[in-house]
């Protein structure tokens, strides 16, 4: 078997002596032909040597024609979990929060940690599409897409729990500055209330981010749907018994929402502007929200809580966990659609390990931070927390001043927490494990969990053992805990498979971009720049 | 008001009004270059179509550099101005509370929520600033009745100079575009 150096095999194309049709055959060091190790090759973003119209036919082709058989079961599932969840939402509306295993010594416990797993969750999109966009990381152009469709789904699921755990829903209005007929006002001075304007703020901006994106994906399979119309005088209809075709609506629908787009390039210009603006403004943005969902803790006076790290460690976690979970719904939606891996390839792959792999140092820079901190402040209270409430398990409990046996109840969470958080991403310094999606993925599965435990075990251990003896007791989640919080999983599951069957799942007009032949000036100084 | 247009009105032989000739192009680099031809014909009522953002085709169509970033970045600036002045409102005047003896007015506590009120504000405005400078949304346009011209969606480059353009001569516009290297030139109707 010949050996051909991927570089080598386009440029050839590029020269004519290599057919575009031949099979390309790589070396196998290089994976599909993206792991180069060489700083003077430039990876391919799109494998194959894809033309404009064939990424148009890729792309469009998710939302164009029927998924595999995979797709009923799957969306079964997420949508049978979604339905569980808001039947818990409105069990617990109906009862009250009593339902939850909160008590007066844990007063938040899986409604926070699940509000604020989500939310950090989200911040990978907005990495991807702001920050990777600043830094002209050209890679980000086939996963910004999903990446803040993703960021938009994980907001909502997270923005229901602080809704949902007030109690007395009703007046749930109250925390938005409402003129009302008491003329009583939101305290500005709570962290509590910079959380509702961040949280919703970061929403808002996020959906503007991703629509405006979107807009020219949306003229395309506006354009796609008006030339079946007028090419092919039938086609199939909505419904057997409703004579309007499938394609009629797409041109309504993917119309009215590309606003009459039409690829003009003085409005490209304007276009390009405000995406970098929004990704300009994204990015103090995703870096604000999560310092102020931490400044929720960190400006309370709770040991365990009161510490200044708090921002940069919770915002370095929540694009760990986020691009663990972009990888937990990328590897497998590029193994089931077809032609995905020439867009979504392994470099990508192996890039987003190497940011969990960065990411997850930082956590642990921060946990032994935590610890240092609380050992050369010489506060005993923060010593006893990190040393009894986190780390010690039973069997190295010590003997107290009182006698008694001291140990971290929930050293099992603490200890869940490093593992999966400090330890697994350890294994992506292997080449091996980082390019491979199986790896990435398990990975990526264990530090999902280890970023939920960290916020369990942020929130509740602390709150377990506050100041004085009376307020120490544990948390014991209900069967309702548990799968409201399933049901987010369903919600999220359900929105994600939603978009991915209704709207442009990838940044098309990016893409193309991107790719060598969008280049004008190709032809004159090739990797002059 | 109908002499916006130029003198004549050119009709096809349907007698149809023409909205302008449109030319496409092969590569990116072929636009960029038909683009600096058209516009060192002087020509300022004409565009370029291409799905995606050509890089350079600005220069190559001489346009200005866009007003938006400016008008964003007020907006912004008055999104931030108005969040602390009604923060300082509600706290100081419409609804003062003691609160841990902190005082009524105090802009410290107030810089998140601040922060926020500005980039709320500078992010509608780009969004909604874009879509006005574009006059967009604009849900009708004689370009889009073209079965060719709905494929620059897909991969076509066009170029289509404007009837309305005060230089405009239907004979010239074609010979230009022909000239730069264009195909399938064609009339567009209104």
């Amino acid at each position: 078997m010949s050996v051909i150096h991927p570089d080598e095999y386009t440029a050839g194309q590029i020269a004519g002596t290599v057919p575009i049709d031949r099979p390309q055959v790589v070396d196998a060091r290089t994976g599909d032909g993206t792991l180069i190790d060489d700083p003077a090759v430039r990876a391919p973003l799109v494998l194959n040597n894809r033309s404009f119209h064939d990424i148009t036919e890729t792309v469009c082709g998710y939302v164009e024609k029927t998924p595999g058989g995979w797709w009923w079961p799957l969306f079964g599932v997420a949508n049978m979990l979604a339905a569980i969840g808001t039947a818990m939402i409105l069990y617990l509306l109906i009862t009250g929060v009593g339902v939850w295993g909160l008590n007066n010594r844990v007063d938040w416990a899986w409604d926070i940690t699940n509000f604020v797993f989500w939310i950090g969750i989200g911040h990978a999109g907005t990495l991807i599409s702001a920050i990777l966009c600043l830094l002209k990381q050209k890679w980000r152009t086939s996963i910004n897409r999903a990446a803040e469709a993703m960021t938009i789904f994980a907001v909502i699921c997270a923005g229901t729990f602080p809704g949902i755990h007030v109690g007395r829903i009703w007046f749930i209005w109250m925390v938005f500055p409402i003129p009302n007929a008491n003329g009583i006002w939101p305290n500005f001075r709570s962290p509590l209330l910079w959380d509702v304007f961040a949280v919703s703020t970061y929403a808002t901006v996020s959906a503007l981010f991703w629509y405006m994106g979107m807009i020219p994906d949306l003229a395309t399979l506006r354009d796609r749907a008006a030339l079946r119309l007028m090419k092919n005088p039938a086609g199939p209809t909505v419904a057997p018994f409703l004579n309007i075709r499938v394609d009629e609506v797409r041109a309504k629908v993917y119309g009215l929402l590309s606003l009459g787009w039409r690829f003009s390039t003085r409005h490209w210009q304007n276009y390009e502007k405000a995406y970098l603006m929004l990704a300009g403004i994204s990015t103090p943005l995703v870096l604000s929200v999560h310092s102020i969902v931490s400044f929720d803790f960190a400006t309370s006076v709770l040991p365990g809580w009161h510490t200044t790290i708090f921002p940069p460690y919770f915002v370095a976690g929540a694009i760990f966990g986020g691009f663990a979970m972009v990888l937990l719904l990328m590897i497998p939606a590029r193994e089931l659609y077809p032609n995905m891996k020439e867009l979504i390839t392994l470099r990508h792959l192996e890039n987003m390990a190497k940011i969990l792999l960065v990411t997850g140092m930082m956590v642990g820079f921060a946990y032994s931070m935590e610890f240092f901190i609380a050992w050369y402040s010489g506060n005993q209270y923060e010593a006893d927390v990190f040393l009894f409430n986190r780390l010690l398990p039973p069997w190295w409990a010590q003997v107290g001043e009182d006698g008694q046996l001291k140990y971290a109840p929930y050293w099992w969470a603490y200890w869940t927490m490093i593992f999966c958080n400090v330890v697994s991403p350890q294994l992506f310094w292997f080449r091996r494990c980082r390019t491979s999606p199986l790896w990435i993925f398990v990975v990526a599965l264990f530090v999902t969990v280890g970023m939920w435990f960290e916020r369990f075990v942020i929130i509740v251990t602390s709150l377990h053992r506050a100041f004085l003896p009376g307020q120490w007791g544990m948390f014991y989640p209900t069967w309702v805990d548990i799968l409201t919080f399933a049901g987010t999983v369903g919600i999220f599951l359900t929105l994600f498979m939603l978009f991915l069957r209704f709207l442009p799942a990838f940044a098309m007009s990016e893409i193309k971009n991107v790719t060598p032949q969008a280049n004008p000036h190709a032809h004159g100084h090739e990797g002059g720049h | 008001m109908s002499n916006k247009r130029s003198k004549t009105i050119y009709k096809t032989p349907q007698g149809a009004v023409v909205y302008g000739v449109v030319a496409e192009f092969d590569t990116p680099a072929s636009l960029s270059r038909a683009a600096e031809k058209v516009r060192d014909a002087g020509y300022t009522k004409w565009d370029v179509y291409s799905p995606f953002p050509v890089h350079g085709i600005e220069e190559a169509m001489g346009l200005p550099a866009t007003k938006l970033p400016l008008l964003t970045g007020l907006v912004g600036l008055c999104g931030a101005g108005i969040g602390l002045i009604f923060q300082w409102w509600v706290t100081a005047v419409a609804y003062p509370m003691v609160v841990q003896g902190k005082p009524f007015f105090a802009w410290e506590p107030w810089t998140p929520v601040t922060f926020e009120f500005g980039v709320l504000f500078t992010a509608f405005c780009s969004l909604l600033g874009m879509l006005a400078f574009n006059k967009l949304p604009m849900w009708y346009h004689p370009l889009m009745k073209k079965e060719r011209f709905l494929r620059v969606s897909d991969d076509r480059l066009v170029i289509c100079i404007e009837t309305s353009d005060p230089k405009f001569n239907i004979d010239s516009a074609r010979n230009l575009l022909e000239n730069a290297g264009g195909r399938h030139i064609d009339l567009v109707e209104e």
